[in-house]
């Protein structure tokens, strides 16, 4: 099996190189502009998120390649305290940082497909995948 | 990274070009305030032509600096936002509305002037 890409998020400009990596996927894969720059805003988002909260954990990318259709695939994983309420953190507006609280309901909308996992006091681990048009 | 701001008569002209990295953008903000401080300047355009990317982060501190920059007395003017960015900016759930925006610098420049000079 092919090893899939990932950024290490360990500092705050891992947030740029997490980006910039999946912008490049992205426009490997064939994505427009549009798309492309949906996807880096969602993985600086989501990079954010891990450098914010949890202070360390990883990106992956992942290429789908189907005969019927192809798209790229982001996980974005951390063992950091995780999220007490799901459906809190998905509510726009909603932010313990003193951010705008786009983060998580902005990465739901800018992706095609957002599936999140949280165990408290275990870590998360959130799944977004767009699908090349 | 510094980002050069330049100074045209009462007004400050900043053309961001590197891909803004959260310290950057912080860093920006000070030093715009500064210069504000230092020059007098009346009005400020901030161009984001080569900009591909404005996620919540940088949303936050570009919005902030606009407020900031009034606080002091200075009009800000973005401009040059792309198309694939602003289209990003409202699925995010960012509107920026109190943030005076221009199709290009030279757009901007006018639009400085007509607020400020009435």
């Amino acid at each position: 099996m092919e090893l899939k890409p990932c950024v290490n998020i360990r500092q705050e400009w891992d947030i740029v190189g997490a980006r910039q990596l999946g912008r490049e996927k992205a426009k490997e894969l064939g994505f427009g502009t549009v798309d492309q720059a949906r996807i880096a805003t969602a993985i600086s988002e989501l990079a954010r998120n891990i450098y914010l909260y949890a202070g360390t954990g990883k990106v992956y990318f992942e290429t789908i390649d189907h005969l019927d259709k192809k798209g790229l695939k982001i996980v974005a994983v951390d063992e950091g305290p995780g999220i007490r309420d799901l459906s809190q953190v998905m509510q726009d507006g909603y932010s313990t940082s003193g951010g705008l609280g786009a983060g998580l309901p902005g990465v739901k909308r800018l992706m095609d497909t957002f599936e999140i996992n949280s165990e408290w006091g275990e870590g998360t681990e959130i799944t977004a995948v767009k699908w090349v048009r | 990274m510094r980002i050069p701001i330049l100074k045209l008569h009462n007004y400050l002209l900043i053309s961001i070009q590197i891909d803004l990295d959260d310290q950057s953008a912080i860093q920006f903000q000070e030093d715009l305030l500064n210069k504000i401080h230092k020059s007098g300047a009346t009005g400020v355009v901030i161009d984001l032509t080569s900009v591909d990317i404005i996620d919540s982060f940088i949303a936050k501190v570009l919005g902030d600096v606009v407020t900031m920059s009034d606080l002091m007395g200075a009009k800000v003017v973005l401009t040059g936002i792309q198309p694939a960015v602003a289209m990003t900016l409202i699925e995010l759930g960012i509107h920026m509305q109190d943030v005076q925006t221009a199709l290009d610098l030279e757009q901007g420049l006018i639009k400085l002037r007509q607020e400020l000079e009435g």
